[in-house]
């Protein structure tokens, strides 16, 4: 581990550098992560063989026989040094998802426990936009937030071991969706008709770190309506470039 | 696409496997790919192929393979004791670390032996599937890459890139591969080596791990002394690489393998280095693993000189016939018989 500034380099063997600016889940960090993600891509740094970002730290992969740790060290930080701040393009998603308790078999539950009605749960979570974090856990599976503080609740004391595709679950100060059937702690308070992950499409998942989303409050007719043009490879949900 | 082999019978975990999928792991994609990455490397230069042809990983048992294609050339890398029983031939063993050409009809059953965890099946010109994100592994988990998404099931049909192979002499290694079943794993300590007790890391450097039979392509968990953390087992989520030694609330290691999530939630105390990756995945459940500390230059170095190990054992490949004991024929002869041959 080297200290240095306010990040830290840690290694994971000959395999990769993490580089970590903080221990938080916290929206400054996360931004931080994803501009020097940004500025290695475009770098194209050798050896280099692929750039993860996650809520606070950036881990670099690398080819241990094309360069080392020591050389790649120094190229990324003398190009953090060079680096000013650059307003980057973000897409803002808008993700359809129907909060009735029929697709949502924890928002009766959470509402009683955060003190407000369905309507009210549906209405703060569709009223906020997030900010994607990161992707893991399975693939597709964007962490977002930051929740609205009213909604915070800690993790489900017993997990189901199969959560449905398409839950979108809230824990902590994030949200999620479920892309594929998994085990899973979150509680849920409604289902996307909406693919996040296609292995057959070029880049996979739907969405990437860095990305924004807003949900649509949708009923069940439309929500059935959209499963559909889904299944037909007919629907995409709408997106936008913006500035950050 | 070319119809080569038909799953008669699928052996207990077998999947198509290339080089990983790489490139997707920041939309929380696995790199998945051979666990043991030289058995995957060897097995594709022996029967010609250039690096990145899929071949067959195989898991627990063999599978049974019938001919459907004109001829095939098959190559195993595997157990020493390991090999294609092929039937009705008189010479019906064909042992592991060769080649061997098979025509339409013919039957090959493939026998692991005891030593190694995975096995690998390669065939001239490669196994032919769909590019599924870039790459022909397949990701049982989430259902994508190789043969449907799946390991194999009897009936399958699997494709090749060629309907014949050309007759020529086979060929196998000037000297047999050696697994080193006993060698200690070597580590760099972290990412999070700071998340444990000094306590731990002695544990972690001096104790022995058994590998639990619970072990499969996502991760190997271990048995052994239990390593403390310092306070909080639970960190912010961040990434995994192939080798991550995690520690949860449990104290006992998982090494992270090639299907593992691509983020995760526990503190990392150390990582295997990319040259004993392969020496792991060959111990399977039930095996012994002990662990030594080495520095990340020391890492770069013996992955450099692992790669020109290998580079050298590729390039002496040899005719069967040529001058020179193969001490891997001998072995198998042996096994066959039961008798020492003094006469190879």
């Amino acid at each position: 581990m080297t200290g240095m500034d306010d990040f830290r380099i840690l290694k994971a063997a000959d395999s990769a550098l993490v580089f970590e600016f903080g221990t938080a889940i916290d929206r400054k960090i996360s931004d931080r992560v994803l501009g020097l993600a940004e500025i290695l891509n475009n770098a194209g740094l050798p050896g280099a063989t692929e750039i993860v970002a996650t809520f606070r730290s950036l881990c670099v992969n690398y080819d241990s026989l094309k360069t080392t740790g020591a050389e790649l060290e120094q190229a990324i930080v003398a190009l953090m040094k060079g680096a000013g701040t650059s307003s980057q393009i973000r897409r803002l998603w808008e993700i359809p998802v129907c909060y009735d308790p029929e697709f949502a078999p924890d928002i009766e539950e959470v509402a009683t426990r955060v003190g407000l009605s369905v309507a009210e749960v549906a209405a703060l979570h569709a009223g906020t936009q997030y900010h994607v974090y990161m992707i893991g856990f399975v693939p597709g599976y964007p962490y977002m937030g930051d929740l609205p503080k009213q909604l915070r609740l800690p993790r489900r004391r017993d997990p189901r071991t199969r959560v449905p595709p398409g839950s979108l679950a809230i824990a902590t100060s994030l949200t999620a969706v479920y892309p594929y059937e998994s085990p899973g702690g979150w509680h849920l308070i409604g289902t996307s008709p909406v693919r996040f992950f296609d292995p057959d499409s070029a880049n996979g998942s739907l969405l990437g770190p860095g990305d924004s989303v807003k949900f649509r409050s949708v009923a069940a007719g439309e929500f059935s309506r959209i499963c559909r043009a889904v299944e037909r490879d007919e629907y995409e949900p709408e997106s936008r470039e913006i500035a950050t | 696409m070319i119809p080569v082999l038909k799953v008669i019978a699928p052996g207990f975990h077998t999947t198509i496997q290339d080089e990983g999928r790489r490139g997707f792991q920041h939309v929380g994609v696995p790199v998945s790919g051979a666990l043991d990455r030289n058995g995957y490397l060897l097995s594709n230069a022996l029967v010609g192929n250039a690096p990145g042809a899929a071949c067959l990983e195989i898991i627990g048992t063999g599978p049974e393979l019938e001919v459907v294609g004109a001829s095939v050339r098959v190559a195993l890398i595997g157990s020493a004791g390991g090999g294609l029983e092929i039937a009705g031939r008189d010479d019906a063993f064909v042992g592991s670390g060769r080649t061997v050409r098979l025509a339409r009809g013919e039957i090959a059953r493939v026998r692991l032996g005891g030593d190694a965890f995975c096995s690998y099946l390669a065939i001239e010109a490669g196994f032919d599937v769909p590019l599924c994100l870039n790459s022909r592994s397949t990701y049982t988990r989430a259902r994508f890459g190789g043969f449907s998404g799946r390991p194999l099931q009897g009936g399958d049909m699997l494709h090749g890139f060629a309907d014949d192979a050309a007759s020529r002499e086979e060929v196998t290694f000037s000297a047999p591969r050696d697994l080193a079943l006993d060698q200690p794993i070597r580590v760099v300590l972290g990412p999070q080596d700071d998340y444990f007790t000094a306590l731990a890391i002695e544990e972690l450097l001096q104790g022995s791990y058994i590998i639990s039979p619970a072990s499969d392509r996502m991760g190997f968990r271990l048995a052994g002394p239990e390593l403390e953390h310092k306070s909080d087992y639970n960190i912010v989520s961040d990434s995994i690489v192939g080798g991550s030694i995690q520690v949860p609330g449990s104290k006992l290691p998982i090494i992270l393998m090639a299907d593992a999530q691509t983020t995760g939630g526990y503190p990392k105390i150390a990582t295997v280095i990319s040259a004993d990756l392969p020496v792991l995945a060959v111990r399977g459940g039930g095996r012994t693993v002990r662990f030594q500390a080495v520095s990340r230059e020391d890492a770069e170095r013996i992955s450099r000189a692992e790669h020109q190990r290998l580079t050298k054992m590729i390039q002496d490949i040899r005719p069967e016939s040529s001058k020179g004991i193969s001490l891997e024929a001998l072995y198998h002869q042996n096994l066959i018989d039961g008798v020492v041959d003094a006469k190879v």
